[in-house]
């Protein structure tokens, strides 16, 4: 096609559609200032940032803040947390709640199905302040309900808090409840997209309930479990900022500081902003690896993908 | 159809299960609220578990007597006002047009909005521009960074893709514009989602404190979870770890940072039922066509 035929198709567009175009104007001028300016602004990774000059007119420095990160011990420390801690909830957090949605699925009482979903998505609507208010006032050592509850039974109180193993304990424990039960709901959606006939058919069979579970609820919701898997791994190498924010202490900064918090401390703490956003770039850039092969290696051996 | 033994002990089972998850999400709650309604005498001697011990309204007196904490509320309700109605006509505006195969352009748009799931500038370029933008210490730093969530944008296309096409050719028909087609007929057709983005853009902004940690430090400005962050969260902290030889600040009684908590929980736990139907049937459109 002629390029000047082009152009007259493009015009006639904007022309035809301007209502479509100006609605589109601020959301996009949104996404332009707020989300790829700061794309831009990674460049401060690579110079001498100076608030006053700013991003544009601060000199160059090439990869010295890279250098300069890759020695500090910190920096391994809040990387190998991260790892730690989103492995953990992979593990841990992510079949929480497709366990809990086969249970629910096998609910025949209507009514105690959705007041026990009401319940379960309850708690994440609750901030992790809040969450971070009510661990505190149910784990701590000397005043904490359940350790109170242990000592009555004659069981040594645990330090939930303060000893880094239970922390971790505490961590993940407190993410399952947050959000085993609002996982539900994509499972659940998913499960109601399943053929019926498909469990006449093995109930003639003879097939019993685990069967049927195992034979036909499983592979139905394969295809959303993959995805949400792969978004998960996608997301290894990022972490929140505010639950190890609102969790952690003095007492366990060995395995609660992560990249999130780390870079908070060193930016804008500390107002390093070069070596901070360094760090920052350095967590997007791996994520968006890991996303992309996982996103691959799963297209390989089970023909699905985020794309 | 008769079930057989192996059926029920397995049915038992299930509710037993589902029952004990659904009273672990419970207890909590209960307790902080048992707490808050409990006398710090109470409290002190590790009575109270899920049922008040001595009831007393006095924490909630005091919270209420609280002009910062009074503060804070109206400020953080106004806030969540705000940023609701802005962050639903920018979901709007955007998810729209996008939703018009024949929009010229639309690929490289979508394109460039998804692509903002899988890659950010991260906290501190994002930092550096609110800084530069001079929104510090001002409610516009609580709002604008986060007007458009491009995951519920795309739930909300998802969903006016679904409303059948030759309603909006018929309206066109009629003489209809494309602001007029959206008002008049998409928008009336897609409450149960609008309700849900809403619901999901509210909370987000009533719970998040991470931005306002970052970008206010007006005592004034302060919205709730970060007052709590500070009342509670460092308060307990403290106690947490006073134990272990770190030093403690002057200690909060126990039913006053309950009833805190509660008191920023308890507007959540008002409007969540009534809105639990329509988010459930939201969430869906966006779970299996997302």
């Amino acid at each position: 096609m002629p390029r000047s035929l082009t152009k007259k198709r493009w015009k006639l567009s904007v022309i035809q559609d301007w209502q479509l175009y100006a609605l589109l104007l601020v959301p996009m001028l949104y996404f332009v200032v707020f989300k790829y300016i700061p794309m831009y602004g990674v460049t401060i990774a690579f110079k001498e940032f100076n608030m006053f000059q700013g991003i544009w007119k601060s000199p160059w420095a090439g990869f010295d803040a890279f250098r300069e990160i890759f020695k500090m011990k910190d920096f391994y420390k809040v990387l190998r947390n991260t790892f730690m801690l989103n492995l953990l909830d992979l593990v841990i957090s992510f079949p929480a709640p497709i366990i809990l949605a086969l249970l629910l699925n096998e609910v025949r009482v209507k009514w105690f199905k959705k007041g026990a979903q009401t319940v379960l998505y309850l708690p994440h609507f609750i901030s992790w302040v809040i969450i971070g208010g009510m661990v505190y006032q149910l784990l701590s050592t000397n005043t904490g309900l359940v350790n109170i509850l242990l000592k009555s039974a004659g069981v040594k109180a645990i330090p939930f808090l303060t000893e880094p193993a239970y922390w971790v304990a505490t961590y993940v424990g407190t993410g399952v409840w947050q959000n085993a039960g609002w996982g539900t709901i994509i499972y659940l959606a998913a499960l109601t997209g399943i053929n019926k006939e498909l469990y006449e058919a093995a109930e003639v069979d003879g097939a019993g309930r685990l069967r049927k579970i195992w034979n036909i609820t499983l592979p139905g919701i394969k295809p959303t479990i993959i995805i949400l898997l792969i978004i998960n791994i996608g997301h290894m190498a990022s972490i929140g900022f505010e639950r190890p924010y609102v969790l952690g202490n003095p007492l366990v900064t060995d395995v609660s500081d992560v990249i999130s918090t780390f870079v908070y401390k060193v930016g804008i703490h500390s107002a390093r902003y070069t070596i901070a956003t360094a760090i920052g770039l350095f967590q997007a850039v791996v994520g968006l690896v890991f996303l992309l092969s996982s996103n691959y290696i799963s297209k390989k051996i089970t023909d699905q993908g985020i794309w | 159809m008769k079930r057989s033994i192996q059926d029920k002990i397995m049915d038992s089972f299930i509710l037993v299960v589902v029952t004990a998850a659904s009273v672990l999400c419970l207890v909590p709650i209960l307790h902080l609220a048992a707490i808050s309604l409990s006398s710090n005498g109470a409290i002190l001697s590790n009575k109270v578990t899920i049922i008040p011990v001595e009831l007393s309204i006095m924490a909630y007196e005091v919270v209420l007597k609280d002009a910062k904490m009074i503060g804070s509320l109206f400020f953080t309700i106004l806030l969540v006002i705000l940023y609701t109605i802005i962050c639903m006509i920018m979901t709007i505006c955007a998810a729209y047009p996008l939703t018009k195969k024949k929009l010229k352009g639309r690929d490289l748009f979508l394109l460039m909005i998804v692509f903002t799931m899988f890659f950010s500038g991260g906290l501190i370029p994002e930092y550096i521009l609110v800084k530069t933008l001079k929104l510090t210490n001002t409610i516009w730093a609580l709002v604008l960074p986060g007007m458009i969530n491009a995951f519920y944008l795309i739930i909300l296309k998802s969903f006016f893709s679904s409303i059948p096409e030759e309603l909006e050719e018929s309206a066109k028909m009629d003489g209809s514009t494309h602001f007029g087609t959206l008002v008049r007929i998409v928008l009336p057709l897609s409450l149960p989602v609008l309700a849900t983005l809403s619901l999901f853009y509210a909370v987000g902004r009533w719970n998040g404190f991470m931005d306002a940690l970052f970008y206010i430090t007006k005592a004034e400005l302060y919205p709730i979870q970060l007052k709590l962050y500070q009342l509670v969260i460092s308060n307990q902290m403290s106690d947490a770890t006073a134990t272990e030889g770190l030093t403690s600040t002057a200690p909060i009684p126990e039913s006053l940072k309950a009833a805190s908590i509660m008191f920023a929980t308890i507007p959540i736990l008002l409007v969540y039922p009534w809105l639990q139907r329509y988010f459930i049937s939201g969430i869906m459109i966006g779970a299996v066509k997302g």
